[in-house]
Protein backbone atom coordinates (compact mmCIF):
# COMPACT_ATOMS: atom_id res chain seq x y z
CA UNK A 1 0.00 0.00 0.00
CA UNK A 2 1.02 3.51 -0.65
CA UNK A 3 1.35 6.17 2.10
CA UNK A 4 1.55 9.45 1.38
CA UNK A 5 3.66 11.75 3.00
CA UNK A 6 3.35 15.39 3.32
CA UNK A 7 6.76 17.89 4.72
CA UNK A 8 5.61 20.54 7.06
CA UNK A 9 7.59 23.55 8.26
CA UNK A 10 6.80 24.12 12.00
CA UNK A 11 4.88 26.62 12.11
CA UNK A 12 1.74 27.95 13.82
CA UNK A 13 -0.92 26.44 12.06
CA UNK A 14 0.69 24.51 9.03
CA UNK A 15 -1.20 21.30 9.80
CA UNK A 16 -4.41 22.97 9.72
CA UNK A 17 -4.08 24.21 6.45
CA UNK A 18 -2.83 20.73 4.78
CA UNK A 19 -5.85 19.48 6.96
CA UNK A 20 -7.95 21.50 5.45
CA UNK A 21 -6.56 21.00 2.05
CA UNK A 22 -7.55 17.30 2.62
CA UNK A 23 -10.98 18.38 3.12
CA UNK A 24 -11.12 20.85 0.11
CA UNK A 25 -10.57 17.34 -1.67
CA UNK A 26 -12.73 15.48 -0.14
CA UNK A 27 -10.37 12.67 1.52
CA UNK A 28 -11.18 10.63 4.23
CA UNK A 29 -8.15 9.96 6.30
CA UNK A 30 -7.96 6.42 7.53
CA UNK A 31 -4.80 6.32 9.54
CA UNK A 32 -2.41 9.08 10.72
CA UNK A 33 1.20 9.63 12.29
CA UNK A 34 2.87 12.92 13.02
CA UNK A 35 6.46 12.56 13.23
CA UNK A 36 8.55 16.19 14.28
CA UNK A 37 11.79 17.68 15.22
CA UNK A 38 12.48 20.68 16.17
CA UNK A 39 12.01 22.80 13.14
CA UNK A 40 9.87 20.55 10.69
CA UNK A 41 7.53 17.57 10.70
CA UNK A 42 6.57 14.81 8.35
CA UNK A 43 2.80 14.05 8.13
CA UNK A 44 1.99 10.80 7.20
CA UNK A 45 -1.21 9.59 6.30
CA UNK A 46 -3.40 6.48 4.92
CA UNK A 47 -6.19 7.90 2.70
CA UNK A 48 -8.11 6.27 -0.53
CA UNK A 49 -6.49 6.85 -3.99
CA UNK A 50 -3.04 8.61 -2.74
CA UNK A 51 -1.76 9.15 -5.40
CA UNK A 52 -4.49 11.44 -7.06
CA UNK A 53 -4.60 13.14 -3.76
CA UNK A 54 -0.46 13.45 -4.63
CA UNK A 55 -0.87 15.69 -7.52
CA UNK A 56 -3.38 17.54 -5.98
CA UNK A 57 -1.33 18.33 -2.90
CA UNK A 58 1.76 19.18 -5.08
CA UNK A 59 -0.28 21.45 -7.19
CA UNK A 60 -0.94 23.36 -3.60
CA UNK A 61 3.07 23.71 -2.81
CA UNK A 62 3.41 20.68 -0.91
CA UNK A 63 6.20 18.44 -1.15
CA UNK A 64 4.92 14.83 -0.84
CA UNK A 65 5.90 11.76 -1.18
CA UNK A 66 4.19 8.33 -1.69
CA UNK A 67 6.03 5.48 0.24
CA UNK A 68 5.61 1.57 0.14
CA UNK A 69 4.61 0.76 3.86
CA UNK A 70 3.12 -2.93 4.97
CA UNK A 71 -0.52 -2.39 6.73
CA UNK A 72 -0.93 -5.31 8.68
CA UNK A 73 -3.78 -6.92 10.88
CA UNK A 74 -2.85 -7.62 14.57
CA UNK A 75 -5.14 -9.23 16.99
CA UNK A 76 -6.52 -6.68 19.33
CA UNK A 77 -5.59 -7.65 22.67
CA UNK A 78 -2.82 -7.80 25.16
CA UNK A 79 0.45 -8.81 23.49
CA UNK A 80 -1.14 -9.21 19.80
CA UNK A 81 1.43 -6.39 18.33
CA UNK A 82 4.56 -7.97 20.36
CA UNK A 83 3.63 -11.46 18.62
CA UNK A 84 2.90 -10.26 15.39
CA UNK A 85 6.95 -8.07 15.99
CA UNK A 86 8.47 -11.19 17.63
CA UNK A 87 7.81 -12.86 13.85
CA UNK A 88 9.04 -10.25 12.11
CA UNK A 89 12.48 -9.47 13.76
CA UNK A 90 13.28 -13.27 13.84
CA UNK A 91 13.66 -13.40 10.07
CA UNK A 92 15.37 -10.16 10.11
CA UNK A 93 13.15 -7.14 9.62
CA UNK A 94 13.96 -3.66 10.50
CA UNK A 95 11.03 -1.72 11.19
CA UNK A 96 11.83 2.41 10.28
CA UNK A 97 8.54 3.42 11.90
CA UNK A 98 5.31 2.23 12.69
CA UNK A 99 1.55 3.89 13.52
CA UNK A 100 -1.60 1.52 14.32
CA UNK A 101 -5.22 2.40 13.85
CA UNK A 102 -8.44 0.63 14.71
CA UNK A 103 -11.06 -0.01 11.65
CA UNK A 104 -14.27 0.94 12.96
CA UNK A 105 -15.76 -1.66 10.86
CA UNK A 106 -15.12 -4.63 12.41
CA UNK A 107 -13.11 -3.09 15.51
CA UNK A 108 -9.93 -4.49 14.24
CA UNK A 109 -6.43 -3.59 15.41
CA UNK A 110 -4.31 -2.49 12.54
CA UNK A 111 -1.10 -1.10 12.17
CA UNK A 112 1.20 0.79 9.44
CA UNK A 113 4.83 -0.58 8.65
CA UNK A 114 7.79 1.11 7.07
CA UNK A 115 10.34 -1.44 7.28
CA UNK A 116 14.28 -1.72 5.76
CA UNK A 117 14.19 -4.59 3.30
CA UNK A 118 10.51 -5.73 1.45
CA UNK A 119 11.99 -8.82 0.54
CA UNK A 120 12.93 -9.95 4.07
CA UNK A 121 9.26 -8.67 4.87
CA UNK A 122 7.65 -10.64 2.01
CA UNK A 123 9.48 -13.92 3.19
CA UNK A 124 8.28 -12.96 6.60
CA UNK A 125 4.51 -12.25 5.83
CA UNK A 126 4.42 -15.49 3.89
CA UNK A 127 5.85 -17.35 6.23
CA UNK A 128 3.69 -16.28 9.04
CA UNK A 129 0.17 -15.65 7.03
CA UNK A 130 -0.10 -12.02 7.94
CA UNK A 131 -2.64 -9.84 5.99
CA UNK B 1 48.62 67.12 -1.31
CA UNK B 2 51.28 65.34 -3.37
CA UNK B 3 52.65 67.09 -5.38
CA UNK B 4 51.14 65.96 -8.93
CA UNK B 5 54.22 64.26 -10.42
CA UNK B 6 55.13 62.92 -7.29
CA UNK B 7 52.19 60.88 -6.97
CA UNK B 8 52.29 60.39 -10.76
CA UNK B 9 55.94 58.60 -10.27
CA UNK B 10 54.55 56.59 -7.64
CA UNK B 11 51.78 55.19 -9.99
CA UNK B 12 54.38 54.67 -13.02
CA UNK B 13 56.55 52.55 -10.16
CA UNK B 14 53.90 50.60 -9.13
CA UNK B 15 52.34 50.22 -13.15
CA UNK B 16 55.89 48.59 -13.95
CA UNK B 17 56.02 46.37 -11.08
CA UNK B 18 52.41 44.94 -12.02
CA UNK B 19 53.49 44.68 -15.52
CA UNK B 20 56.12 42.00 -14.71
CA UNK B 21 52.90 39.81 -14.71
CA UNK B 22 51.99 38.72 -18.11
CA UNK B 23 47.74 38.70 -17.37
CA UNK B 24 48.47 42.79 -16.72
CA UNK B 25 50.83 43.02 -19.54
CA UNK B 26 48.08 41.69 -21.68
CA UNK B 27 44.81 43.87 -19.70
CA UNK B 28 47.25 47.62 -19.82
CA UNK B 29 47.79 46.92 -23.32
CA UNK B 30 44.06 46.68 -24.02
CA UNK B 31 44.10 50.67 -23.29
CA UNK B 32 46.98 51.25 -24.93
CA UNK B 33 49.60 51.15 -21.99
CA UNK B 34 52.89 49.85 -22.62
CA UNK B 35 55.14 50.94 -20.40
CA UNK B 36 54.79 52.94 -17.28
CA UNK B 37 55.97 55.89 -19.29
CA UNK B 38 52.68 56.02 -20.94
CA UNK B 39 50.84 57.38 -17.87
CA UNK B 40 51.55 60.81 -18.57
CA UNK B 41 48.48 62.36 -16.27
CA UNK B 42 46.35 61.26 -13.45
CA UNK B 43 43.95 60.80 -16.55
CA UNK B 44 46.04 57.94 -18.23
CA UNK B 45 46.04 56.21 -14.78
CA UNK B 46 42.22 56.53 -14.61
CA UNK B 47 41.87 54.45 -17.66
CA UNK B 48 43.56 51.64 -16.00
CA UNK B 49 40.79 48.93 -15.95
CA UNK B 50 39.85 48.40 -12.43
CA UNK B 51 40.97 45.05 -10.96
CA UNK B 52 38.46 42.80 -8.65
CA UNK B 53 38.47 39.43 -6.94
CA UNK B 54 37.80 38.09 -10.17
CA UNK B 55 41.11 38.83 -11.34
CA UNK B 56 42.53 36.98 -8.80
CA UNK B 57 40.33 33.93 -8.86
CA UNK B 58 41.21 33.92 -13.13
CA UNK B 59 44.45 33.77 -11.81
CA UNK B 60 44.47 31.48 -8.72
CA UNK B 61 46.57 31.09 -6.95
CA UNK B 62 50.11 32.91 -7.70
CA UNK B 63 49.23 34.05 -11.15
CA UNK B 64 49.32 37.87 -10.09
CA UNK B 65 52.37 37.78 -7.88
CA UNK B 66 54.71 40.21 -9.61
CA UNK B 67 58.07 38.56 -8.16
CA UNK B 68 59.18 35.05 -8.82
CA UNK B 69 58.54 32.59 -6.25
CA UNK B 70 61.96 32.73 -4.64
CA UNK B 71 61.38 36.02 -3.10
CA UNK B 72 58.13 35.59 -2.23
CA UNK B 73 58.42 34.40 1.83
CA UNK B 74 54.88 34.60 2.44
CA UNK B 75 51.12 34.29 1.15
CA UNK B 76 47.63 34.96 3.29
CA UNK B 77 44.55 34.67 1.61
CA UNK B 78 40.59 35.65 1.85
CA UNK B 79 37.79 33.79 0.86
CA UNK B 80 36.82 34.25 -2.77
CA UNK B 81 33.38 34.96 -4.08
CA UNK B 82 33.36 31.07 -5.11
CA UNK B 83 35.26 27.60 -3.02
CA UNK B 84 38.82 29.49 -4.18
CA UNK B 85 40.11 31.66 -2.03
CA UNK B 86 42.14 34.61 -3.24
CA UNK B 87 45.69 34.23 -2.93
CA UNK B 88 48.43 37.69 -2.01
CA UNK B 89 51.96 37.03 -1.71
CA UNK B 90 54.56 39.05 0.01
CA UNK B 91 58.72 39.39 -0.31
CA UNK B 92 60.58 40.11 2.68
CA UNK B 93 60.74 43.98 2.16
CA UNK B 94 56.51 43.83 2.16
CA UNK B 95 56.51 42.25 5.40
CA UNK B 96 59.00 44.91 6.65
CA UNK B 97 56.88 47.88 5.26
CA UNK B 98 53.86 46.32 6.51
CA UNK B 99 55.09 45.93 9.74
CA UNK B 100 56.19 49.54 9.80
CA UNK B 101 53.04 50.76 8.36
CA UNK B 102 51.06 48.75 11.43
CA UNK B 103 53.47 50.51 13.80
CA UNK B 104 52.87 53.98 12.44
CA UNK B 105 49.59 53.60 13.45
CA UNK B 106 50.12 52.50 16.52
CA UNK B 107 52.31 55.33 16.86
CA UNK B 108 50.16 57.59 16.53
CA UNK B 109 47.69 56.26 18.97
CA UNK B 110 50.50 56.54 21.56
CA UNK B 111 51.46 53.22 21.65
CA UNK B 112 54.95 52.85 22.55
CA UNK B 113 57.65 49.84 23.28
CA UNK B 114 56.07 49.72 27.13
CA UNK B 115 53.14 48.32 25.85
CA UNK B 116 51.81 44.47 26.29
CA UNK B 117 49.92 44.26 23.20
CA UNK B 118 47.71 41.21 23.26
CA UNK B 119 46.79 39.75 19.15
CA UNK B 120 43.13 38.43 19.60
CA UNK B 121 42.85 37.98 15.93
CA UNK B 122 42.79 34.58 14.01
CA UNK B 123 46.55 33.61 13.43
CA UNK B 124 46.88 31.56 9.72
CA UNK B 125 45.69 32.56 6.18
CA UNK B 126 43.48 35.50 7.74
CA UNK B 127 46.04 38.82 7.85
CA UNK B 128 44.46 40.24 10.93
CA UNK B 129 46.73 38.30 13.66
CA UNK B 130 49.82 38.25 11.79
CA UNK B 131 49.74 41.46 10.35
CA UNK B 132 49.27 43.26 13.81
CA UNK B 133 51.93 40.86 15.48
CA UNK B 134 54.63 42.42 12.87
CA UNK B 135 53.56 45.89 13.55
CA UNK B 136 53.17 45.42 17.49
CA UNK B 137 56.84 44.10 17.10
CA UNK B 138 58.44 46.18 14.91
CA UNK B 139 57.15 48.99 17.92
CA UNK B 140 59.00 46.90 20.24
CA UNK B 141 56.23 46.08 22.71
CA UNK B 142 55.77 43.21 24.13
CA UNK B 143 53.36 41.09 21.76
CA UNK B 144 51.26 37.57 23.23
CA UNK B 145 49.96 35.81 20.06
CA UNK B 146 46.58 34.65 21.52
CA UNK B 147 44.92 34.04 18.19
CA UNK B 148 41.12 34.01 18.67
CA UNK B 149 38.92 31.78 20.66
CA UNK B 150 39.11 30.42 24.35
CA UNK B 151 37.81 33.43 26.07
CA UNK B 152 38.55 32.45 29.72
CA UNK B 153 42.24 32.10 28.73
CA UNK B 154 42.16 35.55 26.90
CA UNK B 155 40.64 37.43 29.88
CA UNK B 156 43.17 35.37 32.82
CA UNK B 157 46.13 36.34 30.13
CA UNK B 158 45.13 40.17 29.89
CA UNK B 159 44.75 40.50 33.66
CA UNK B 160 47.63 38.21 34.37
CA UNK B 161 50.30 39.18 31.77
CA UNK B 162 48.60 43.33 31.98
CA UNK B 163 47.81 43.35 28.81
CA UNK B 164 47.52 47.41 28.01
CA UNK B 165 46.04 47.33 24.19
CA UNK B 166 43.81 44.65 22.83
CA UNK B 167 43.25 44.05 19.11
CA UNK B 168 40.53 42.35 17.60
CA UNK B 169 36.99 41.82 15.87
CA UNK B 170 34.85 44.70 17.61
CA UNK B 171 32.31 41.67 18.29
CA UNK B 172 34.64 39.71 19.87
CA UNK B 173 35.70 42.55 21.67
CA UNK B 174 32.66 42.94 22.97
CA UNK B 175 32.40 39.04 23.68
CA UNK B 176 35.15 39.58 25.56
CA UNK B 177 34.00 42.88 27.55
CA UNK B 178 30.68 40.58 28.43
CA UNK B 179 32.12 37.44 29.51
CA UNK B 180 34.56 39.19 32.76
CA UNK B 181 31.90 38.91 35.16
CA UNK B 182 31.69 34.87 34.09
CA UNK B 183 35.12 34.96 34.28
CA UNK B 184 35.13 36.40 37.82
CA UNK B 185 37.42 39.24 36.47
CA UNK B 186 36.63 42.79 37.54
CA UNK B 187 37.74 45.43 34.68
CA UNK B 188 39.46 47.19 37.52
CA UNK B 189 41.88 44.17 37.42
CA UNK B 190 42.59 45.42 33.86
CA UNK B 191 45.40 47.40 32.46
CA UNK B 192 43.79 47.65 29.12
CA UNK B 193 43.57 51.44 27.47
CA UNK B 194 43.41 50.78 23.86
CA UNK B 195 41.82 48.52 21.38
CA UNK B 196 42.16 48.47 17.78
CA UNK B 197 39.40 46.71 16.30
CA UNK B 198 38.85 45.66 12.36
CA UNK B 199 37.72 43.42 9.99
CA UNK B 200 34.23 43.58 10.50
CA UNK B 201 31.71 46.63 10.26
CA UNK B 202 30.62 47.81 13.44
CA UNK B 203 29.00 51.20 14.94
CA UNK B 204 29.08 54.34 17.69
CA UNK B 205 27.22 52.16 19.64
CA UNK B 206 29.46 49.39 19.86
CA UNK B 207 32.30 51.57 20.37
CA UNK B 208 30.37 53.32 23.29
CA UNK B 209 29.71 50.09 24.90
CA UNK B 210 32.77 48.10 24.23
CA UNK B 211 34.62 51.12 26.16
CA UNK B 212 32.54 50.62 28.98
CA UNK B 213 32.43 47.17 29.65
CA UNK B 214 36.80 46.89 29.17
CA UNK B 215 37.38 50.55 30.11
CA UNK B 216 39.52 51.36 27.03
CA UNK B 217 39.64 53.82 23.75
CA UNK B 218 38.47 51.91 20.97
CA UNK B 219 39.66 52.43 17.78
CA UNK B 220 39.00 51.97 14.32
CA UNK B 221 41.20 50.07 11.48
CA UNK B 222 40.79 49.11 8.26
CA UNK B 223 42.20 46.92 5.98
CA UNK B 224 42.15 43.46 3.02
CA UNK B 225 44.45 41.02 2.01
CA UNK B 226 44.46 42.37 -1.35
CA UNK B 227 46.06 45.57 -0.58
CA UNK B 228 48.10 44.33 2.09
CA UNK B 229 45.88 43.34 5.00
CA UNK B 230 45.39 45.35 8.30
CA UNK B 231 46.82 48.92 8.75
CA UNK B 232 45.42 50.61 5.41
CA UNK B 233 43.54 53.12 7.43
CA UNK B 234 43.23 53.54 10.72
CA UNK B 235 41.91 56.17 13.49
CA UNK B 236 43.83 58.09 15.89
CA UNK B 237 42.56 60.02 19.30
CA UNK B 238 40.92 62.42 17.25
CA UNK B 239 38.71 59.32 16.00
CA UNK B 240 37.89 61.84 13.31
CA UNK B 241 38.38 59.20 10.45
CA UNK B 242 40.15 56.62 9.75
CA UNK B 243 43.94 57.89 8.81
CA UNK B 244 44.90 55.87 5.46
CA UNK B 245 48.52 55.32 5.15
CA UNK B 246 50.89 56.84 2.21
CA UNK B 247 51.67 53.43 1.10
CA UNK B 248 48.10 53.94 -0.36
CA UNK B 249 46.52 55.89 -3.08
CA UNK B 250 42.45 56.04 -2.48
CA UNK B 251 40.04 56.55 -5.41
CA UNK B 252 36.05 57.12 -4.51
CA UNK B 253 34.35 56.18 -7.66
CA UNK B 254 30.08 56.29 -8.45
CA UNK B 255 29.07 53.01 -9.91
CA UNK B 256 30.35 54.04 -13.66
CA UNK B 257 33.57 53.98 -12.55
CA UNK B 258 34.06 58.39 -12.74
CA UNK B 259 35.70 59.49 -9.84
CA UNK B 260 33.93 61.86 -7.13
CA UNK B 261 35.04 64.69 -5.38
CA UNK B 262 36.19 64.64 -1.68
CA UNK B 263 33.46 64.24 0.73
CA UNK B 264 31.14 62.04 -1.59
CA UNK B 265 30.45 58.52 -0.96
CA UNK B 266 31.25 55.89 -3.70
CA UNK B 267 33.53 52.87 -3.57
CA UNK B 268 37.14 52.53 -2.07
CA UNK B 269 39.46 51.67 -4.88
CA UNK B 270 43.22 51.22 -3.85
CA UNK B 271 46.63 51.22 -5.38
CA UNK B 272 49.86 50.27 -2.96
CA UNK B 273 52.90 52.22 -3.06
CA UNK B 274 56.20 50.36 -2.71
CA UNK B 275 54.74 46.63 -2.13
CA UNK B 276 56.25 44.31 -4.50
CA UNK B 277 54.83 40.59 -4.40
CA UNK B 278 51.85 41.69 -5.20
CA UNK B 279 51.18 45.21 -5.83
CA UNK B 280 47.59 46.21 -5.63
CA UNK B 281 46.51 48.40 -9.20
CA UNK B 282 43.30 50.41 -8.98
CA UNK B 283 41.70 47.38 -6.42
CA UNK B 284 38.52 47.08 -6.31
CA UNK B 285 37.65 47.48 -2.46
CA UNK B 286 33.56 46.81 -2.61
CA UNK B 287 33.86 48.93 0.46
CA UNK B 288 31.79 51.96 0.42
CA UNK B 289 33.25 55.50 1.99
CA UNK B 290 34.26 58.62 1.57
CA UNK B 291 37.51 60.70 1.76
CA UNK B 292 39.33 63.84 2.07
CA UNK B 293 42.74 65.40 2.29
CA UNK B 294 43.78 66.97 4.83
CA UNK B 295 46.23 67.82 8.11
CA UNK B 296 44.98 66.11 11.05
CA UNK B 297 45.79 67.63 14.49
CA UNK B 298 47.46 64.32 15.47
CA UNK B 299 50.29 65.00 12.64
CA UNK B 300 49.03 62.89 9.76
CA UNK B 301 49.21 64.77 6.29
CA UNK B 302 47.04 62.93 3.79
CA UNK B 303 43.98 60.80 3.19
CA UNK B 304 41.06 60.03 5.76
CA UNK B 305 38.54 58.31 5.15
CA UNK B 306 35.11 57.94 6.39
CA UNK B 307 33.95 54.31 8.57
CA UNK B 308 33.01 52.59 5.71
CA UNK B 309 29.40 52.53 5.23
CA UNK B 310 28.19 49.46 3.08
CA UNK B 311 29.55 47.28 0.52
CA UNK B 312 29.24 47.27 -3.17
CA UNK B 313 28.75 43.69 -3.26
CA UNK B 314 26.55 41.03 -1.47
CA UNK B 315 29.34 39.87 0.72
CA UNK B 316 28.74 39.48 3.96
CA UNK B 317 30.94 40.14 7.30
CA UNK B 318 29.81 37.40 9.91
CA UNK B 319 32.14 37.49 13.06
CA UNK B 320 35.01 38.58 10.82
CA UNK B 321 35.17 36.21 8.42
CA UNK B 322 34.07 37.46 4.71
CA UNK B 323 31.10 35.18 3.42
CA UNK B 324 29.44 35.60 -0.26
CA UNK B 325 25.66 34.04 -0.49
CA UNK B 326 27.49 32.45 -3.64
CA UNK B 327 29.55 30.38 -1.36
CA UNK B 328 26.59 29.28 0.42
CA UNK B 329 24.77 28.68 -3.14
CA UNK B 330 27.80 26.52 -3.83
CA UNK B 331 27.73 24.62 -0.92
CA UNK B 332 23.99 23.62 -1.01
CA UNK B 333 24.09 22.50 -4.62
CA UNK B 334 26.73 20.51 -4.16
CA UNK B 335 24.85 17.83 -1.40
CA UNK B 336 22.75 17.67 -4.32
CA UNK B 337 18.99 17.13 -5.41
CA UNK B 338 18.39 20.36 -3.58
CA UNK B 339 17.23 23.50 -5.84
CA UNK B 340 18.73 26.39 -4.90
CA UNK B 341 16.44 28.39 -3.09
CA UNK B 342 17.73 29.54 0.02
CA UNK B 343 17.69 32.31 2.48
CA UNK B 344 20.74 33.50 4.92
CA UNK B 345 19.73 34.94 7.93
CA UNK B 346 22.73 36.54 9.65
CA UNK B 347 21.62 37.93 13.02
CA UNK B 348 23.47 38.73 16.61
CA UNK B 349 22.26 36.95 19.85
CA UNK B 350 23.99 39.14 22.30
CA UNK B 351 27.58 40.23 20.85
CA UNK B 352 27.99 37.49 18.60
CA UNK B 353 26.56 36.81 15.17
CA UNK B 354 24.77 34.06 14.24
CA UNK B 355 24.01 32.67 10.64
CA UNK B 356 21.26 29.97 10.07
CA UNK B 357 20.43 29.04 6.46
CA UNK B 358 17.34 28.13 5.05
CA UNK B 359 16.56 25.77 2.68
CA UNK B 360 13.88 24.52 0.58
CA UNK B 361 12.84 20.82 0.55
CA UNK B 362 11.69 19.53 -2.93
CA UNK B 363 9.90 16.47 -3.85
CA UNK B 364 13.99 14.78 -5.16
CA UNK B 365 15.29 15.42 -1.64
CA UNK B 366 11.78 14.80 0.37
CA UNK B 367 12.28 11.63 2.76
CA UNK B 368 9.70 10.91 4.98
CA UNK B 369 11.93 9.03 7.32
CA UNK B 370 13.26 11.94 10.05
CA UNK B 371 16.80 10.25 10.23
CA UNK B 372 17.21 11.10 6.12
CA UNK B 373 16.07 14.81 6.42
CA UNK B 374 17.95 15.03 9.62
CA UNK B 375 21.21 13.46 7.84
CA UNK B 376 20.14 15.91 4.67
CA UNK B 377 20.46 18.89 6.97
CA UNK B 378 24.00 17.93 8.38
CA UNK B 379 25.47 17.61 5.39
CA UNK B 380 24.57 20.91 4.15
CA UNK B 381 25.64 21.83 7.09
CA UNK B 382 29.12 20.73 6.97
CA UNK B 383 29.32 21.56 3.28
CA UNK B 384 28.49 25.06 4.14
CA UNK B 385 31.29 25.11 7.42
CA UNK B 386 34.21 23.54 4.96
CA UNK B 387 33.69 26.61 2.51
CA UNK B 388 33.51 29.42 4.64
CA UNK B 389 35.02 28.03 8.07
CA UNK B 390 32.01 29.41 10.21
CA UNK B 391 29.43 27.23 12.11
CA UNK B 392 25.83 27.74 10.57
CA UNK B 393 22.40 26.62 11.69
CA UNK B 394 20.31 25.18 8.93
CA UNK B 395 16.97 24.45 8.53
CA UNK B 396 14.92 22.88 6.34
CA UNK B 397 11.56 24.69 4.93
CA UNK B 398 8.41 24.05 2.31
CA UNK B 399 9.05 25.22 -1.07
CA UNK B 400 8.01 28.62 -2.45
CA UNK B 401 8.06 29.40 1.35
CA UNK B 402 11.41 31.88 1.13
CA UNK B 403 10.26 35.13 -0.45
CA UNK B 404 10.74 36.16 -3.62
CA UNK B 405 11.08 39.58 -5.45
CA UNK B 406 10.96 40.35 -8.74
CA UNK B 407 11.11 36.65 -9.70
CA UNK B 408 14.66 36.67 -7.68
CA UNK B 409 14.81 35.17 -4.44
CA UNK B 410 16.24 37.26 -1.47
CA UNK B 411 19.21 35.77 -0.66
CA UNK B 412 20.13 37.43 3.02
CA UNK B 413 18.62 38.85 5.84
CA UNK B 414 20.58 40.69 7.63
CA UNK B 415 18.75 41.70 11.35
CA UNK B 416 21.94 42.53 13.06
CA UNK B 417 21.18 46.30 11.80
CA UNK B 418 20.05 48.36 14.85
CA UNK B 419 21.49 46.01 16.99
CA UNK B 420 24.77 46.64 19.09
Amino acid sequence: MLQLSVFLENTKGRLAEVLNLLAEFNVNIRALSLADTKDYGVLRVIVENPEEVAEKLKDRNCVVKLTPVWVLRVPDRPGGLAEVLNKLVSEGVIVEYMYAFVERENEQAQVVMRVRDTELMQKAVKKYNLE
Amino acid sequence: MLVQEELLNGLRRTVEQVLKAPYYQKKLAEVGIHYPSDIKTLDDFRKIPLTEKEDLRQNYPFGLFAEPMDNIIRVHASSGTTGKPTVVGYTREDIKLWAKIVANGFRRLGITSKDVIQVSYGYGLFTGGMGIHYGAEELGAVVIPMSGGNTAKQLMIMRDFGSTVLCCTPSYALYLGESLAEAGISKDDLKLRIGVFGAEPWTEKMRKEIEARLGLTAIDIYGLSETMGPGVSMECLKCVGLHIDEHFYPEVLDPEGNPLPEGEVGELVITTFGKMGFPSLRYRTKDLTSISYGTCSCGHTGWTMQRVSGRVDDMLIIRGVNVFPSQIEEAILSVGGIEPHYLIIVDREGPLDTMEVLVEMSADTFNDEIRELEDLQTRIKQRIENIIGLSTKVRLVEPKSIPRSEGKAKRVEDRRKGKI
